[in-house]
C-alpha cells in the first residue's frame, strides 16, 4: 500500500521501483515486453547495449545475497552502466551510522540508482522518501515486504512456456509467513488476471487475514497442486525450526517436499519455479529440481532482461523528465 | 498568592455535575467561590472567559517525561510546560526511567525537579519488581512513603505468575494501585503492527489481539483471587474493554485508559509504513476503534491519556521497525478528546470527565474536580477556536505527531495551577517564538 505516486510519476513513468502492488498490468506488461527486447542481448558475441552510458548505479546491499547482487550487477552492465556494489551488511549500523547517513553520503558521490536490498519491510520506500530527487530506488528485498524484480522475471518466465497469463492456474508452496517473494507474486498474478492463485503451507507459515490478497489457502500439497498450470516453490528458511513453527526439516518435506509423485497431481504440461537458493530435499527433491519440468535456471538467465528492463524503464523516465522539465 | 476571578466562563465540572455560565473565584491556591464571591474577595486579577469553557485541569494517566536518563529526548522542565499548554495540570510517570524507580531516591528527584520547573504536578508510579525485572518485589512500601501514588512494572510484563500474585498482594497492603500494561511478551515477541490484513500487506511482523487479551484475563482472575486494586493502562482491543466491563460488573476494583490516538487512528493508518504510527500497543482494527470509544462512551474506561512519549527527529527516520514507538501526546490530549464530542462519540460533560475526574479518581488523587476548596487547578479553553496543528508550533521537545495538518476545534487560553497561572495564550500563529 505504498503510494502509488511514490513510484510513477503523472505521466504513467516509472519513478522508483519499490513493489508490484498498485502499478497495474499495463505497466507491468510493458517491462515484460521491454524484458523481451533485451533477452537476446546476453547470446550476441557483444553482450552490452549503449543505453545507460554515463549513468553510475549502485548496488546497495544491507543483506548478504549472491544471486540478486549478481543479476542487478550484469543487467547494469549490459545496460553499459558503471556499477558500484556495497555491502554495508551490519557493520555500518554497528559503527553507528545511520541509514540516512550512509545515503547522504552516497548522494554526494553523485549517483543515478539504488538498488536497495535491507532486512526491513519497507526499507526501499523508506529510501526512496528520503533520497535526493534524482535518484531513482529499485526494491532488491526489503523485509517481508516485496522482492518486485523477483516476482516480474517470475511472471516473465510463465508468459515465456506459457503464453498467456490468463486463465493460468498457480499454486505458491511454502513459507508464505516470512516470504517477501510470495508477496510479490501474489500481487503481480493478481494483476495480470490469472484464473486462480493458491498458497499451500501449515497454517503456522500462513500468514493472517492472507484472503484479503484474493489467494486460496489449501492446508495439503496433494490438494493445494492438483490440476495447476505452474508450481512456485519457496525457499524455506532453517530459522523456522526454531521458535516452534515447525517441528522437522524431515517433517516439513514429508508433507510440503516436492516430489515427483506430488509433481503428476499438477497438469502434465506444468512448470515448476524456484527463486533460488534450493534447499533440496527440504521443499524440492533433486529429481524434480532438476528434472524436465524444472524452468528454475531459467529463471536466473530471464531475471537479467527483466532488470534491465526496470532499469531502463526508470532511469530512461528520469532522463526524459529532465528534459522535459528545464 | 494573587486573588484570581475567573469571569463569565461556562463552568463544567463533571466531579460535581456543574454546568453553567458562572464566575470562580480563586485565593490562596484554592476554588474559594462559584458564582458568588466570598465576603472578603479582593480581585486581583481577572481572566476574562466569556465564550469559553472553564473545567478542572486535566490529568494524564501516561507521560514520559524522559528525565531521568533519556534528556536527549525531552526534561521535565520542557514537557511540564507542554503539558500545561494542553490545559493538563497532573501527570503521571511510568517508573521506566533510567534509574528505574525502584528507590525512593529518584521518585524523589522527579518529584524535586518537578517542582523547579513550578508548573503542572507530576506524580510518579513506583516499580512493582526490582529494576522491572519481574522476579523480586521493588519496596513498594517505601516508594509509597516517598510519594509514589501507584506502582507498575512499566510497558514489561511480569511473566511469572506466581511473582505477579505476591506483587499485587503486597501492592494491596499498601493500598497502591497496579498500573498494568497488558501484552504478553511470547505473542508480542518481535511484533510492531495489529496482526490481520494490513501487517500481512506490509510483510511487517504483528503483534495479536491475544498479546493483550490473555494477560488482562490472567489478571483480572488474580484481582478476583487477591482483592487487589488494578489499572489496566492504554488497552487497544475491543475484547479488552468487554472483559474489563464485565469484570467491574461483577464489582471487581478494576479501571481502564486508552490513549487518545487509539480513539482516532486504525492499523490503516500504518499502511502506508507511516511511522508517526509506530505506537505500543499497535493501532488495530476499525472493531478495535468502535470498542474503545464505546468503553470512553459508556465509562467502563475512565480516562483517556496521552501517552506522551517525546522522541528526537532521528528515532523517527528510518525504516518502520526500526523506530522507536511512541507519539508526543501532551498537545493534542485535549483537542483529540473535543474530537470525539464532534463526532458524536459522547457529550462534552462525559469526555472531560475521562480527563479530570475520572483519571484523579484512578489515582486516589482530591483532583479534577472545581469543588469549593479545590486546589485550584484549572483550564480554560475557547471550544470555538479552529486550528491546525503544525509539529513545528508543539512546545514538546518531541515532534513526533501522526496529527500534523490536522484540524481541531478548542483551544486552551490559560491553565492554573494551584491557583497560579502557568500558561496563557494568544493564538498560535501569533506566539513569538521560542
Amino acid at each position: 500500500m505504498i503510494r502509488r505516486d511514490l513510484q510513477v510519476d503523472t505521466h504513467g513513468r516509472l519513478k522508483h521501483f519499490l513493489t508490484i502492488e498498485g502499478l497495474g498490468s499495463e505497466l507491468l506488461l510493458r517491462i515484460l515486453d521491454t524484458a523481451e527486447s533485451f533477452a537476446g542481448v546476453g547470446d550476441r558475441a557483444v553482450k552490452k547495449v549503449p543505453l545507460l552510458r554515463g549513468k553510475t548505479i549502485v548496488n546497495l546491499f544491507f543483506e548478504p545475497s549472491t544471486r540478486t547482487l549478481t543479476t542487478f550487477e550484469l543487467a547494469a552492465k549490459r545496460l553499459s552502466a558503471d556499477v558500484l556494489n556495497i555491502n554495508v551488511g551490519a557493520s555500518s549500523t554497528t559503527k553507528g551510522e545511520t541509514l540516512l547517513d550512509t545515503l547522504r553520503t552516497l548522494e554526494a558521490m553523485q549517483c543515478d540508482m539504488f538498488v536497495v536490498r535491507h532486512a526491513q519491510s519497507g526499507a526501499a520506500s523508506f529510501i526512496a522518501r528520503h533520497t535526493a530527487p534524482h535518484i531513482s530506488v529499485v526494491n532488491g528485498g526489503d523485509g517481508r515486504h516485496a522482492h518486485p524484480t523477483q516476482a516480474l522475471l517470475d511472471l516473465f518466465t510463465i508468459r515465456r512456456h506459457k503464453g498467456v497469463l490468463q486463465g493460468l492456474r498457480i499454486a505458491i508452496v511454502g513459507d508464505i509467513a516470512n516470504s517477501r517473494v510470495a508477496r510479490s507474486q501474489i500481487h503481480a498474478l493478481t494483476a495480470v488476471g490469472v484464473a486462480e492463485i493458491r498458497v499451500v503451507a501449515p497454517k503456522t507459515l500462513i500468514p493472517s487475514g492472507v484472503d484479503s490478497l484474493g489467494v486460496r489457502v489449501f492446508y495439503r500439497l496433494t490438494e493445494g497442486l492438483r490440476d495447476v498450470d505452474v508450481i512456485m516453490m519457496l525457499r524455506l528458511q532453517k530459522e523456522r525450526m526454531q521458535g516452534a513453527v515447525l517441528p522437522s526439516t524431515h517433517e516439513y518435506f514429508h508433507f510440503y517436499g516436492l516430489t515427483e509423485e506430488r509433481l503428476s497431481l499438477a497438469k502434465p504440461d506444468a512448470i515448476v519455479m524456484h527463486p533460488g537458493p534450493l534447499n533440496r530435499g527440504v521443499e524440492i527433491e533433486s529429481e524434480v529440481a532438476d528434472g524436465a519440468q524444472s524452468v528454475i535456471l531459467e529463471q536466473v538467465r530471464y531475471g537479467i532482461a527483466v532488470r534491465m528492463a526496470v532499469m531502463a524503464l526508470t532511469l530512461g523516465s528520469h532522463a526524459s523528465r529532465e528534459r522535459s522539465e528545464p | 498568592m494573587t486573588r484570581i476571578k475567573i469571569a463569565t466562563g461556562r463552568v463544567l465540572d463533571p466531579a460535581n455535575g456543574r454546568d453553567g455560565v458562572q464566575d470562580l473565584y480563586i485565593a490562596e491556591g484554592a476554588i474559594v467561590g462559584i458564582g458568588e464571591a466570598p465576603g472578603n474577595f479582593i480581585c486581583e486579577r481577572e481572566i476574562d472567559a466569556r465564550g469559553k469553557i472553564v473545567c478542572p485541569g486535566l490529568v494524564d494517566l501516561s507521560a514520559r517525561l524522559r528525565e531521568p536518563g533519556l534528556e536527549h529526548k525531552a526534561t521535565i522542565r520542557s514537557e511540564v510546560r507542554a503539558a500545561v499548554r494542553g490545559g493538563i495540570t497532573t501527570l503521571c510517570t511510568p517508573p521506566d526511567t533510567d534509574p528505574i524507580v525502584d528507590t525512593p531516591a529518584v521518585a524523589e528527584l522527579i518529584h524535586q525537579r518537578a517542582a523547579q520547573a513550578g508548573s503542572a504536578r507530576v506524580e510518579v508510579l513506583g516499580a512493582m519488581t526490582k529494576g522491572l525485572a519481574g522476579e523480586q518485589l521493588a519496596e513498594m512500601g517505601i516508594l509509597d512513603e516517598a510519594g509514589c501514588v501507584g506502582v507498575s512494572n512499566g510497558t514489561r510484563a511480569i511473566v511469572n505468575t506466581q511473582v505477579m500474585r505476591r506483587a499485587l498482594e503486597y501492592a494491596a497492603t499498601f493500598g497502591l494501585t497496579a498500573f498494568l500494561h497488558p501484552e504478553d511478551p511470547w505473542l508480542a515477541s518481535q511484533g510492531i503492527v495489529h496482526e490481520g490484513a494490513v501487517s500481512t500487506r506490509l510483510g511487517l511482523p504483528g503483534l495479536p489481539e491475544t498479546a493483550e487479551t490473555i494477560l488482562v484475563a490472567r489478571d483480572l482472575l488474580l484481582v478476583e483471587e487477591t482483592g487487589a486494586r488494578v489499572h489496566f493502562c492504554r488497552l487497544s482491543t475491543a475484547r479488552a474493554v468487554t472483559m474489563v466491563r464485565e469484570a467491574q460488573q461483577r464489582g471487581l476494583p478494576v479501571t481502564a485508559d486508552v490513549t487518545a490516538h487509539h480513539l482516532h487512528l486504525t492499523e490503516l493508518d500504518t499502511a502506508d509504513f507511516n511511522s508517526q504510527c509506530h505506537v505500543r500497543p499497535p493501532l488495530r482494527t476499525d472493531r478495535d476503534r468502535e470498542g474503545l470509544r464505546q468503553g470512553v462512551r459508556d465509562g467502563s474506561i475512565a480516562a483517556i491519556c496521552s501517552d506522551h512519549q517525546p522522541h528526537e527527529r532521528d528515532a523517527r527516520l528510518g525504516p518502520f521497525a526500526e523506530t522507536a514507538p511512541g507519539i508526543s501526546g501532551l498537545e493534542t490530549l485535549l483537542p483529540l478528546t473535543l474530537r470525539l464530542v464532534d463526532e458524536g462519540v459522547m457529550g462534552l460533560t462525559s469526555a472531560l470527565a475521562r480527563l479530570t475526574v475520572g483519571p484523579a479518581k484512578v489515582l486516589g488523587l482530591e483532583r479534577g474536580t472545581l469543588g469549593l476548596g479545590a486546589k485550584a487547578d484549572v483550564c480554560v479553553f475557547d471550544p470555538q477556536v479552529r486550528w491546525t496543528l503544525s509539529e513545528a508550533q508543539l512546545i514538546s521537545r518531541g515532534r513526533n505527531t501522526p496529527f500534523e495538518g490536522w484540524e481541531f476545534r478548542g483551544l486552551v487560553s490559560e491553565t492554573l495551577v494551584g491557583g497560579e497561572v502557568v500558561y496563557s495564550s494568544a493564538p498560535w500563529a501569533e506566539r513569538p517564538q521560542r
